[in-house]
């Protein structure tokens, strides 16, 4: 099974990066973007039958900063 | 007195932070990440600056996770001092030995310059030799020092007097200049600045010796 985790900074946190990337589109003309936040993605390759819960536990402890960051879980 | 100052792969400052010790008078022991235990005796463990892990993840995540960090942290509950510089106090948020988060840097650039601090508070081993209000010069090297943590903590931080530098001008972004702060029993200091990277005059300045100072007085009237 695969999980993936999006962890993105927490609405509030100023995102210097995403800030960046939004002046850099303006830059190049495409108007109208008025805000970007930028995060990542991380993919585990996970043994059958792991729990969600694990998978947040991994979260909590590594995965996301949870005092900046928050995080979504997908499995498929 | 006894020092250590732990060594994770990517660490750069670790020399540069054994020799202030050494200068304020600690003997000091470098410690490699995968130990899972300080020496014996050790008073004050130094986590240094550079880049653990390569950065990995976030800054300080991993080095957070590795062997010699369980050690620390039963040294801090243990009411042990530790000093954690730049990646160092990206590590003792990562640990929630500090509370907050360090982030990028407002300008997203890499800042490498000296910068004056104002010393908020002197009730600590680390700031008792400086004369509050005092602005010191001490070099900044970063990408992510930009402080930040949510409205109660920093009401907490004020309150407790736990903020020990604030930027004169601030380069980063942080949250009402903060470049240092204290644990609540003040014996934890994580800064951004280098005060290693001025201590002696080939520095080019000396305004960071003092704390070293204050902090071998301390230990030694323990």
């Amino acid at each position: 099974m695969r999980a993936t985790v999006t962890v993105m900074l927490k609405q509030g946190v100023l995102d210097p990066q995403g800030e960046a990337v939004r002046h850099a589109l303006g830059a190049l003309g495409f108007e109208g973007v008025s805000a970007v936040r930028q995060g990542k993605v991380i993919e585990l390759d996970l043994a059958d039958g792991t729990t969600e819960d694990q998978i947040r536990e991994m979260c909590e402890k590594l995965l996301a900063n949870t005092v900046i960051e928050s995080y979504h879980i997908a499995i498929s | 007195m006894k020092a250590a100052v732990l060594v994770f792969p990517g660490s750069n400052c670790d020399r540069d932070l054994k020799r202030a010790f050494e200068q304020a008078g600690f003997s000091v022991d470098m410690v490699w990440h995968k130990d899972t235990n300080l020496p014996d005796g050790v008073d004050l463990v130094g986590v240094p600056g550079g880049f653990s892990y390569g950065d990995y993840l976030r800054c300080g995540a991993i080095a957070a996770q590795s062997p010699i960090s369980r050690a620390l942290k039963a040294h801090a509950s243990r009411g042990g001092y530790v000093f954690g510089v730049c990646n160092g106090f990206q590590i003792l948020t990562e640990t929630q030995l500090l509370p907050g988060a360090l982030l990028q840097n407002m300008s997203t650039r890499y800042i490498c310059k000296p910068v004056g601090l104002r010393v908020e508070n002197t009730d600590s081993a680390f700031t008792s030799a400086y004369e509050k209000g005092a602005v010191i010069s001490v070099p900044i090297a970063h990408h992510e020092g930009n402080y930040q943590a949510d409205p109660d903590t920093l009401l907490r931080l004020n309150g407790e007097g736990r903020v020990a530098f604030r930027y004169v001008e601030n380069p980063n972004g942080a949250v009402e200049d903060i470049a240092g702060i204290l644990s609540e029993n003040r014996r934890i200091l994580g800064m951004m600045p280098h005060p290693e990277r001025a201590s002696e005059p080939l520095h080019g300045g000396t305004d960071g010796a003092a704390l070293f100072a204050g902090l071998a007085q301390a230990l030694v009237a323990a």
